[in-house]
Order: C-alpha cells, then structure tokens, then sequence
C-alpha cells in the first residue's frame, strides 16, 4: 500500500466514451493483483475532495490501466489529463480474484464497466485455463468488449447479441458448460450481482464478485463502505478492505 | 533561531505536538499506522467505544458534497471490552497519549464504559461523544441538552480520575453556555466541533444519498464555523478547547490556535492524506521561525481583535 504521485503517460480513448489511462508506477504494477483497486485524488484543489476508487484494469510492466466513463466531476478531470500530469494514487488496495484454484473454465459475467477489472484476468489466465466472456448492458453502447477474449454479448434491447441480460444469456447456455468445471468472475450493477450470485449458490457453482460502493479512503478507516456478512453473524464486512472481490458464499449482495 | 518547541501540556499530560487524529478517522490506529507514524504526533483518539459492539447504520453512509462530506456510519464499533482485549496491546507499542472516545445511550452506559476503559493505564484521557448525529438513542439528543450534558460530565468524573474532554455539538444555538455546562460540572476541556446535520439528495430518484436520511458533515466546508464556535468558547469561558473541524494543512492549524484552541484534531484529512501530520508538523515548525515563536502554546487564544 503506497501513496505515490504518478505520471499519466497516455489518455486513450476507447469506443463509447470510455476512457482508458495508462499510468507509470512500478512501485503498484509490481504489487497489484487482478481484482484490487486505486484510491485516486484526481486535483489538489478541495473540489472533489475525495478520492476515488477504481478497480485495475490492467498491468503491463511498469504501467497500470484504469478504465472509466465520464460519470461526474472526478471523472471528468481526469480524462482530461494529458501525457506527464501527475496523479496521485493510494493503491494497490482491497482483496482481488482468486484465480488459482481447481476449475478449468473461467467464467467472465460483467455488466456495463463492469467490464474495467477482466482484461487484466484475461492477461493472468489465458492460456492455463479456458475462458468465456459474458458481457452487456441496456443497449449497444453501453457494451464493452475491450481486453477480453472468447465473447458473448447480451443487450436489454437486443440491439447486440442475445436479448435479455448477461444472467439470462448465462443460464441459457449453461447446459453446454455444466460438464467443465467451471468458476465465475462478475462485475457489473448489484442487481445483475445478485441475479447471477443466486444462480450459482442454486447450481453449487463457485464464483466470487468485484462490488462497490460509496467510500472515503479506500483502507478501513472510514467504515463507510459496509456489506452485509453472509456467515449468520448479524455483521458487516467492508467492501473496501474485506472485498471489493467476496466469494459468492460470504455476502450478502 | 532554535527550532521552536511544538510541544503542549494540557490536563497534565505532555503532549509532543498540537497534533491529534480524530475520532472516528483513524479507528483503532492500525491502518492509519501505515502512513503516519503514531510516534511523531501528540496523540489519538479512537473511534467511539460503546459498551456493547455496534453493527453501524445500513449503506449508503458517506456521500461528498462541496468541499466536504456527510457521514453516517452510525458508532459502527467493537465495543469496550474487544478494544481492551485486542486493540490497546498494538497501541501500547506506540509512545504516543491514547486518547478514548465513548459513545453511549444513557447516563448508566457511559459510566460503565469508563469504569472498564479506566483500568487501562494506557489510557491517558476520555472524551465522551454527546454529539454524535447518526443514532437514535442518544448522541445528538445528549449534546443538545444541557442538563444532560452536565450530568453525563459529572457522572463520568465521578467514575474516572483521567482528564475529560467533551465533544461539543455545533447544532446548538449557544455553544459557550454547553462549554461553561462541562466546566461547571468538572469537566477538563471541550473538543469543538463534532459534525454539521447535513442531507443531500439524488435529484433523479428524490431519495436521499444517505440511508440515514441525515448525516455529519465535516470536511473543509465546516472550517469557518468551527473556527467560530473556537473563538466564542475561547471568549466567554476558560475551558481548554481542542479545536477540529476541516482542517486539512498547518495554516488551518495555526488558524484554530489562534481562535483559541490548544491542541487540533485532524479528521476527514486523514481519508484523502493518511500521512498528513509530517507536512503539518514541518509547517508549523516553519511558521513559528517565522513568526519568532519559541512556544507553540503561545499561539493559543492569541487572535488581535
């Protein structure tokens, strides 16, 4: 866990509006795991004062990737930084993904920018296990396929892929799947979360979620980001520091 | 010049610098303990300690709003008898005045919380939260009674024979007659402000961002009106004052002293710079050279007005 002031080195512009940033620091590349997440101050100025959290989207040597859509005022000064502005970043933070384990084929599901933490997945499995990518949104442009591989795409309103959401499409093909053993990565809005984290506890699939959630410092200290602990314990877990990545088991989402 | 000397006795207790971390900013040390060095800072304040463990409010509790944030986590806490057992043993490593903030929903349940915590030699001091915005049974409901801020005051000295400090609500119309309450009562000192009531609103949903409805707001937007209700303590009685409220940088900590305040606690800083303290410090150090202050203390109440 650092606090490093970091050199963007590139703004790319991704299809619809999304943003990809190419920032150098070794320091976290070296660190960082699929699945964790940066806690950025995107100004000096108190104005936003807080930080904000973005899961990695990718690594490649010394440089890590977030990506992100222009939501409000943090994201908007941020996609407009250019190559050598500085940002300073608190990271690597939280659990990421368990990829080790016994299962052969990872299951991707993701809504959305949902999407932001699996190129970095992809880029630690392929090639030691199979992969399947599940990903979607309301319309065609909400879908983002950047950084994945072997993907389905599934649209609300059927103008892209299958017709209905990315749970929907899952559970339509599970059949042809069911004989691999299978494990689910997901990332996407609560709903979607829930939907798929019901389907997989029903069919005794393991999988676990990237969530998220307001928060402040992105460590533990504020206790703003809590999740409801699934143990039976009457408790909550923090996103921030417990997750943002909990095995479907161990939350109630 | 000599390096000037930041240290502060307050309540009798040697204090290496003005510099706390706030209550509820810095839970039980641990984490915070990664960015600053618990040795080089005058002390700490934990997260509220109530007698039983508190779960905190369901979320959303935190939203930003302009040049600050609304909070409501509710006294989420392990409660005393877990913090004894398993918090004070990483704190007692530090040299540094632990400072014990309790929460409670009666009069009973905060004597009986200080009768456990002060058992610990470790504990330096208590302040006892009467302000605190996001419960329903007790805390803001305590602080904006003057009766029951007194009794609580005068219940917990009676308990304890370490310094109290209580925190003070902003949401009051007089803050000084709460402060002279305290003092009348035995109480050593004031810690001024605990957080604004606040809300905010998502505009396309109408519900409110907090599921709290209201939360506490701190963060630099409170600045000006901590520092007032600083000032008017400082004024109208002679109580010690801790003073926090948006303090982000040593310019905002001369600014409290000056008002009146003898140590400052920083708070919603330590979620955006968790090793705030060594710039603070230096700072400091820096303005009284050139200020040809030889005593930080001689900072304190000195405002030209």
């Amino acid at each position: 866990m650092h606090i490093l002031n970091c050199s963007i080195d590139s703004v790319i512009k991704l299809e619809k509006n999304i943003i990809l940033l190419k920032i150098k620091s070794p320091e976290i590349a070296s660190e960082i795991k699929p699945g964790q997440f940066l806690n950025i101050k995107v100004s000096d100025s108190y104005s936003p004062l807080l930080r904000r959290p973005f899961s990695v989207c990718d690594r490649e040597g010394d440089f890590i990737y977030i990506m992100f859509n222009i939501m409000g005022e943090g994201t908007k000064i941020l996609s407009s930084k250019r190559r050598g502005s500085k940002i300073d970043i608190l990271g690597p933070l939280g659990h990421g993904f368990n990829l080790e384990g016994d299962y052969d084929t990872a299951v991707l599901v993701m809504g959305g920018l949902g999407a932001a933490p699996f190129p970095y997945v992809v880029r630690e499995i392929i090639g030691e296990k199979e992969i399947i990518s599940i990903t979607g949104g309301r319309n065609e442009h909400d879908v983002i396929t950047y950084g994945l591989s072997n993907i389905f795409v599934a649209t609300d309103d059927g103008s892209m892929g299958f017709k209905g959401n990315v749970v929907e499409l899952l559970k339509k093909n599970y059949n042809s799947i069911k004989n691999k053993k299978i494990k689910i990565f997901a990332c996407g809005p609560s709903a979607m979360l829930r939907a798929l984290q019901e389907f997989a506890l029903e069919n005794n699939i393991d999988g676990e979620a990237a969530t998220e959630c307001a928060m402040a410092c992105g460590f533990g200290i504020c206790q703003g980001c809590p999740i409801e602990s699934a143990t039976g314990q009457d408790s909550y877990l923090l996103v921030c520091k417990d997750g943002p990545v909990f095995n479907f088991r161990d939350v109630v989402i | 010049m000599m390096k000037p000397d930041l240290s502060v006795e307050f309540l009798g207790i040697k204090f290496r610098n003005p510099i706390l971390l706030a209550s509820g900013t810095v839970g039980y040390g641990y984490e915070i303990s990664n960015f600053t060095d618990l040795n080089t800072i005058g002390g700490i304040v934990t997260k509220s300690l109530s007698l039983k463990p508190r779960k905190g409010n369901a979320p959303q509790r935190i939203v930003e709003t302009p040049a600050g944030m609304l909070n409501a986590i509710g006294l989420a806490n392990v409660g005393v008898e877990v913090f004894m057992k398993e918090k004070i043993p990483f704190l007692e490593k530090y040299d540094t005045n632990l400072i014990c903030n309790i929460a409670a929903g009666s009069v009973e349940e905060y004597a009986e919380c200080t009768r456990i915590l002060t058992s610990s030699s470790f504990i330096k001091a208590f302040e006892i939260n009467v302000s605190c915005p996001n419960v329903k049974d007790g805390g803001l409901i305590f602080g904006n009674d003057i009766n029951y801020v007194a009794k609580i005051t005068e219940t917990v000295k009676k308990v304890s024979s370490k310094p109290v400090i209580v925190k003070l609500s902003p949401n009051v119309s007089d803050i000084a007659s709460f402060a002279l309450a305290v003092k009348n009562a035995g109480g050593d000192a004031v810690s001024a402000i605990n957080t604004l009531v606040g809300t905010s609103f998502n505009i396309w949903s109408r519900k409110p961002h907090i599921k709290n409805v209201t939360g506490g707001l701190s963060g630099p937007a409170i600045k000006p009106v901590a520092l007032a209700k600083v000032l008017e303590i400082s004024r109208k009685t002679d109580i010690p004052i801790i003073g926090i409220g948006g303090i982000m940088n040593w310019h905002d900590v001369a600014e409290f002293m000056i008002a009146g305040a003898s140590l400052i606690q920083l708070g919603t800083v330590n979620f955006i710079d968790p090793g705030a303290s060594a710039g603070i410090i230096t700072g400091l150090e820096e303005y009284c050279v050139k200020q040809k202050i030889e005593k930080i203390t001689q900072l304190t109440a000195s405002y030209v007005i």
